[in-house]
């Protein structure tokens, strides 16, 4: 008889229209990932591995969003095999930068731009995991970052809740002590409006947020296109910023700040 | 194992490469009749909705290309925009630029000698598998991929999708205090890399060759990783001389505004990846061409370090064309970047400005550098405003997947011949075969520069 509970938990990773940038991820956790390897069984990670074993899986980690036909059916089936399913990073849970097709046309594309469009087997949208199946978690990053990564992962296995909290990059840049990029200099920023988890890199770095982590849990456009406004940016430029990485997310949040 | 009939071998979802693809090798009477590598990684239209974006936003946007080389989209990227714009980025703001690509060289490369292509010499499935049985092997590997992106971590805010870099240079740039400890980080890595080239060069390397032209940037004085023209090495075929030959061959080099007129892009049925040859030629870009072409320019530690490795002598002008061997160039290069950022970060001087202005124009700007799998070319068109009306990207793996191909045929035509191979075999050998090239398959999803092709 197998003993399930005993034998270690089953780790799969998927992969949709993406850069990889997600999956690298956890093979950039030199200093965990030996330690992981050791108490989770890596089932299914064709980008680390040839071993491929037959599902059920304990836990999926799915990056990449839903452009294809081929790829929605996909979903399902992981679906079907995973007993807990988390996305990771934009592209699989807003649809990620492929999302700026969903403002075009994307037959369009396909006809003026391919020289044979009939090879190209695409959808006209690029959507989310959730918006196909029931999602147990979605991670948020373009890419997702390492601490958050090993956090869900550890969580999950763990059976609790990951520690994700759900406030904007402003609240890390309080912690990080960094000084305002928007108050200090003028810079347009994002900040107020995107989700915490990278640690407020780019007013580190003297940059304006440029909301790679998609919307937080309360996002108050309203209140910051003005700012974006007198900092400078246009409505062009103000579209743009919104509309890159979690396009699809962002573009949700402003439709419901301009009903 | 019959040589009679149809045989087909096929891999419906290739491991250990960046990206999605499948491999069909189709036979008939013992003569190999197709070979197609696959890529069904679904587009993802970039070059299309690059189109009407501002100019300062290519280096972000198309580091989503690819996850494994961001700083190769950003830096090319960088180069086409302020080619348009007029601006020629210098003195310690180019050797930062430098050091950040010879942090994503140190962490790709690492990352696919270690975790990606060691384990087919080994007979394992994977890395994780690979540290049961060689644990400090693969510790080292984890520890020299580390200070790659520990560079990439401090210079561009992370390691994956930098935030830092922008045209012109960088939002910031470090005080001399701050790179210090990078230094001596890079300092232990150099004992790692060392060790990295003389475990790769203990493995068993099958025999093989490959007659295609070879494609890498060059430019005067140094290995060229960031910037150079574009250098062709003729096909030896053409000369007559055996696939297999370590010669040195003519070199042309051209410049990067022509790259399109000399790499013509083609659609093929079984792929989102376009298809690029170099003047009709099957080329490779990549590592062996690198080498083959700017071997002589390796710092002499890294010469010493290919002699040592069996690779012979660069300055002799011995090349390499068996992609077998191309983990050992890779282990070469790994050791040349972590050297090589060593020596930018110990005479670093912080700039006036971390970045120089760049005022949009309208014109036509390219950018190639040398992306860890191969050559890399943007060109965009922007508007007097600096909208980007037209954009093209030409990434490594559409210009070797030709040449892939190509090595697939002749490989599993020669183990037939001599009357071997199962079809597990002969599919294994494929794998290895496609992996030797680092091939990045999320790249490929590529449009068409549809002005070639209209009828
Ligand atoms: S979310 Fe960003 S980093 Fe992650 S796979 Fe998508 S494009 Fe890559
Ligand atoms: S864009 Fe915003 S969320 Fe993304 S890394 Fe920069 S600060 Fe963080």
């Amino acid at each position: 008889m197998d003993t399930p509970t005993l034998a270690a938990p089953t780790l799969a990773i998927w992969k949709l229209a993406s850069c990889d940038g997600c999956q690298l991820t956890l093979l950039d956790c030199e200093d965990e990932l030996l330690t992981l390897a050791g108490q989770v069984e890596i089932a299914h990670f064709l980008e680390a591995s040839s071993a491929v074993r037959p599902g059920p899986y304990d836990l999926s980690l799915v990056e990449g969003s839903v452009t294809t036909a081929a790829d929605a059916e996909r979903v399902r089936a992981i679906r079907a095999e995973s007993r807990r399913l988390v996305t990771i990073g934009a592209c699989a849970t807003a649809g990620g930068i492929q999302a700026l097709r969903n403002f075009a046309d994307v037959e369009e594309f396909r006809r003026t731009v391919y020289a044979r469009p009939d090879y190209i087997d695409t959808l006209s949208t690029s959507t989310p995991v959730s918006a196909h199946v029931d999602v147990d978690f979605e991670l948020r990053g373009c890419p997702i970052d390492r601490g958050q990564l090993l956090e869900v992962i550890t969580a999950f296995l763990t059976g609790r809740k990951p520690d994700i909290p759900n406030h904007s990059v402003c609240f890390a840049c309080k912690r990080r002590g960094t000084v305002c990029v928007t108050v200090a200099h003028g810079t347009p920023c994002l900040g107020p409006v995107t989700h915490a988890g990278c640690g407020a890199i780019c007013p580190a770095y003297g940059r304006g947020c440029y909301g790679c982590f998609g919307p937080s849990g309360s996002v108050n456009l309203t209140a910051l296109i003005p700012l974006l406004h007198r900092d400078g940016m246009d409505d062009r430029d103000v579209e743009r910023l919104l509309r890159t990485f979690n396009a699809a997310a962002f573009d949700r949040e402003a439709k419901e700040a301009t009903p | 194992m019959t040589h009679r009939g149809s045989r087909v071998l096929h891999v419906g979802s290739l491991s250990r490469v960046e990206g999605e693809g499948a491999l069909h090798v189709h036979m008939h009477e013992g003569r190999v009749t197709e070979t197609r590598l696959q890529i069904y990684e679904p587009p993802r239209f970039f070059e299309a909705f690059l189109r009407g974006r501002a100019y300062t936003e290519p280096p972000d946007i198309t580091a989503r290309v690819c996850g494994i080389c961001p700083v190769a989209y950003q830096m090319s990227a960088c180069r086409a925009v302020e080619n348009a714009c007029g601006v020629d980025v210098d003195g310690q703001l180019a050797e930062l630029r430098r050091l950040l690509y010879c942090g994503e060289w140190i962490e790709s490369q690492v990352l696919h000698i270690y975790l990606l292509h060691a384990p087919d010499f080994l007979g394992c499935d994977g890395a994780i598998d690979l540290a049961r049985a060689h644990r400090g092997h693969v510790e080292r590997g984890l520890r020299l991929k580390q200070t790659g992106n520990a560079i990439l971590e401090l210079l561009g805010g992370r390691a994956i999708h930098p935030v830092n870099v922008r045209l012109g240079g960088f939002h910031r740039v470090p005080a001399r205090a701050e790179l210090r400890p990078l230094g001596e980080r890079l300092r232990r890595a150099m004992d790692d890399a060392w060790a990295t080239v003389r475990w790769v060069a203990g493995f068993d390397f099958p025999d093989a060759g490959c007659d295609n032209v070879l494609l890498a940037l060059t430019e005067p004085g140094r290995y060229a990783i960031d910037a150079g023209v574009p250098a062709a090495m003729a096909a030896p075929s053409t000369h007559g001389l055996p696939a297999d030959t370590t010669r040195r061959l003519p070199i042309r080099t051209f410049p990067v505004s022509a790259f399109t007129k000399e790499v013509v892009e083609h659609q093929v049925p079984h792929s989102t990846a376009l298809q690029a040859t170099l003047r009709g030629e099957r080329h490779l870009t990549g590592s062996l061409a690198r080498y083959a072409i700017n071997g002589k320019l390796l710092s002499p530690t890294a010469v010493e370090a290919a002699k040592e490795a069996g690779l012979g002598d660069p300055l002799a002008g011995t090349v390499c064309r068996n992609p077998f061997r191309s983990i050992l160039v890779r282990a070469v290069e790994a050791l040349y970047a972590v050297e090589e950022a060593l020596r930018i970060v110990e005479a670093y001087e912080p700039p006036p400005r971390p970045h120089m202005e760049v005022t949009p124009r309208a014109g036509t700007g390219h950018g190639a550098t040398e992306a860890p799998r191969g050559l890399l070319y943007h060109r965009y068109v922007l508007d007097a405003e600096g909208t980007v009306t037209d954009a093209v990207l030409v990434p490594p793996t559409a210009q070797n997947q030709a040449a892939i191909e190509e090595d697939l045929r002749r490989l599993v035509q020669d183990e037939s011949d001599r009357g071997g191979g199962t079809d597990a075999e002969l599919t294994a050998l494929c794998e290895r075969a496609i992996r030797n090239h680092d091939p990045c398959i999320s790249c490929s999803t590529h449009f068409l520069d549809l002005t070639l092709h209209r009828s």
